[in-house]
């Protein structure tokens, strides 16, 4: 096992790339839909208000 | 408001398509992630660290392609007037911002124990560097100007100038002596490279893609959203009190 996340010695290398890649999409994943839940919400209620 | 006859019929396809493209999007990076990392073989000149390939490979392909896709839709925008290119092009910068730094970063941590350097100022690392920036420059452009319709007039012309620097990139390699080796997968005469590194690859490039296409519907979701709220109020406030 420790063999293989020693990725032949290049665990250096590899792993970061692998993590700074989750890291980055993650974050965009979840900054994107955070904007859209809110921006859709804050629609959803001036719309309920302007009806009335 | 004729502007919003059209978002509206996007607006019901997206919403029912968001969760599908999500799990698409999971699917194929887990057999990805997996195929990369545990199915494919060590390189026999570069080891295992081959395995960054599996990563950035796909970033550098999406830098691209979200590019491409940009610049058209800035023209489909300009010729058609089409109310939702000019939201898809706003909405793919940031994402083809992201793939454009993945792709550098993890380029330099493929260079740095192949080539013994992190970063050389050669033609092909140079021209990505340019793409970076435009993704910048288009996004600043957008939140710069303040009236929406010079600023999207602005974005496009940028989207398309920039787009020159495409074909540059991808045959930067080919016109210029670069320590970047040269395609080998997207060649006249077909890969190089054996299946057994060729099928992961692809996988992760699908999953790339289909995170793309996810992102771009949550992205244009919450623009089409953002800029009915600026409508609504602009409208609140024309009541005189």
């Amino acid at each position: 096992m420790s063999e293989y996340f020693a990725m032949g010695g290049y665990a250096a290398y590899v792993w970061p790339a692998y993590g700074i890649s989750a890291l980055a999409l993650i974050a965009l994943a979840v900054v994107s839909w955070r904007a859209m839940t809110r921006a859709e919400r804050l629609v959803a209620l001036s719309e309920r208000s302007e009806n009335r | 408001m004729q502007a919003y006859a059209n978002p509206q019929r996007f607006l019901t396809f997206a919403r029912k398509l968001t969760p599908w493209t999500w799990g698409a999007a999971a699917t194929a990076l887990i057999i990805g992630l997996y195929l990369a990392l545990v199915a494919a073989p060590p390189d026999y000149q570069q080891g295992d660290a081959a395995r960054i390939m599996y990563v950035h490979v796909p970033a550098a392909w999406m830098a691209m392609f979200v590019y491409g896709s940009m610049a058209m839709a800035s023209a489909v925008a300009f010729i058609w007037k089409h109310p939702l290119a000019d939201v898809a092009a706003k909405a793919s910068a940031p994402i083809g911002a992201v793939f454009t730094a993945l792709a550098l970063v993890t380029g330099m941590l493929w260079g740095q124990p192949m080539w013994g350097t992190w970063w050389v100022w050669d033609a092909r690392l140079t021209s990505v560097l340019i793409l970076f920036f435009l993704y910048l420059g288009y996004i600043v452009l957008w939140s710069a100007i303040e009236e929406p319709t010079r600023a999207a007039r602005a974005a496009r012309i940028l989207a398309l100038v920039g787009a020159i620097n495409l074909p540059i990139i991808k045959f930067s390699v080919d016109w210029w002596n670069t320590l970047h080796q040269t395609a080998s997968v997207f060649r006249t005469d077909g890969p190089t490279m054996p299946a057994s590194m060729l099928t992961p690859l692809l996988t992760m490039g699908l999953a790339y893609t289909l995170l793309y296409v996810a992102l771009l519907f949550v992205r244009m979701r919450a623009e089409i959203a953002s800029r009915r709220l600026r409508t609504i109020r602009l409208g609140l406030e024309a009541i005189p009190a």
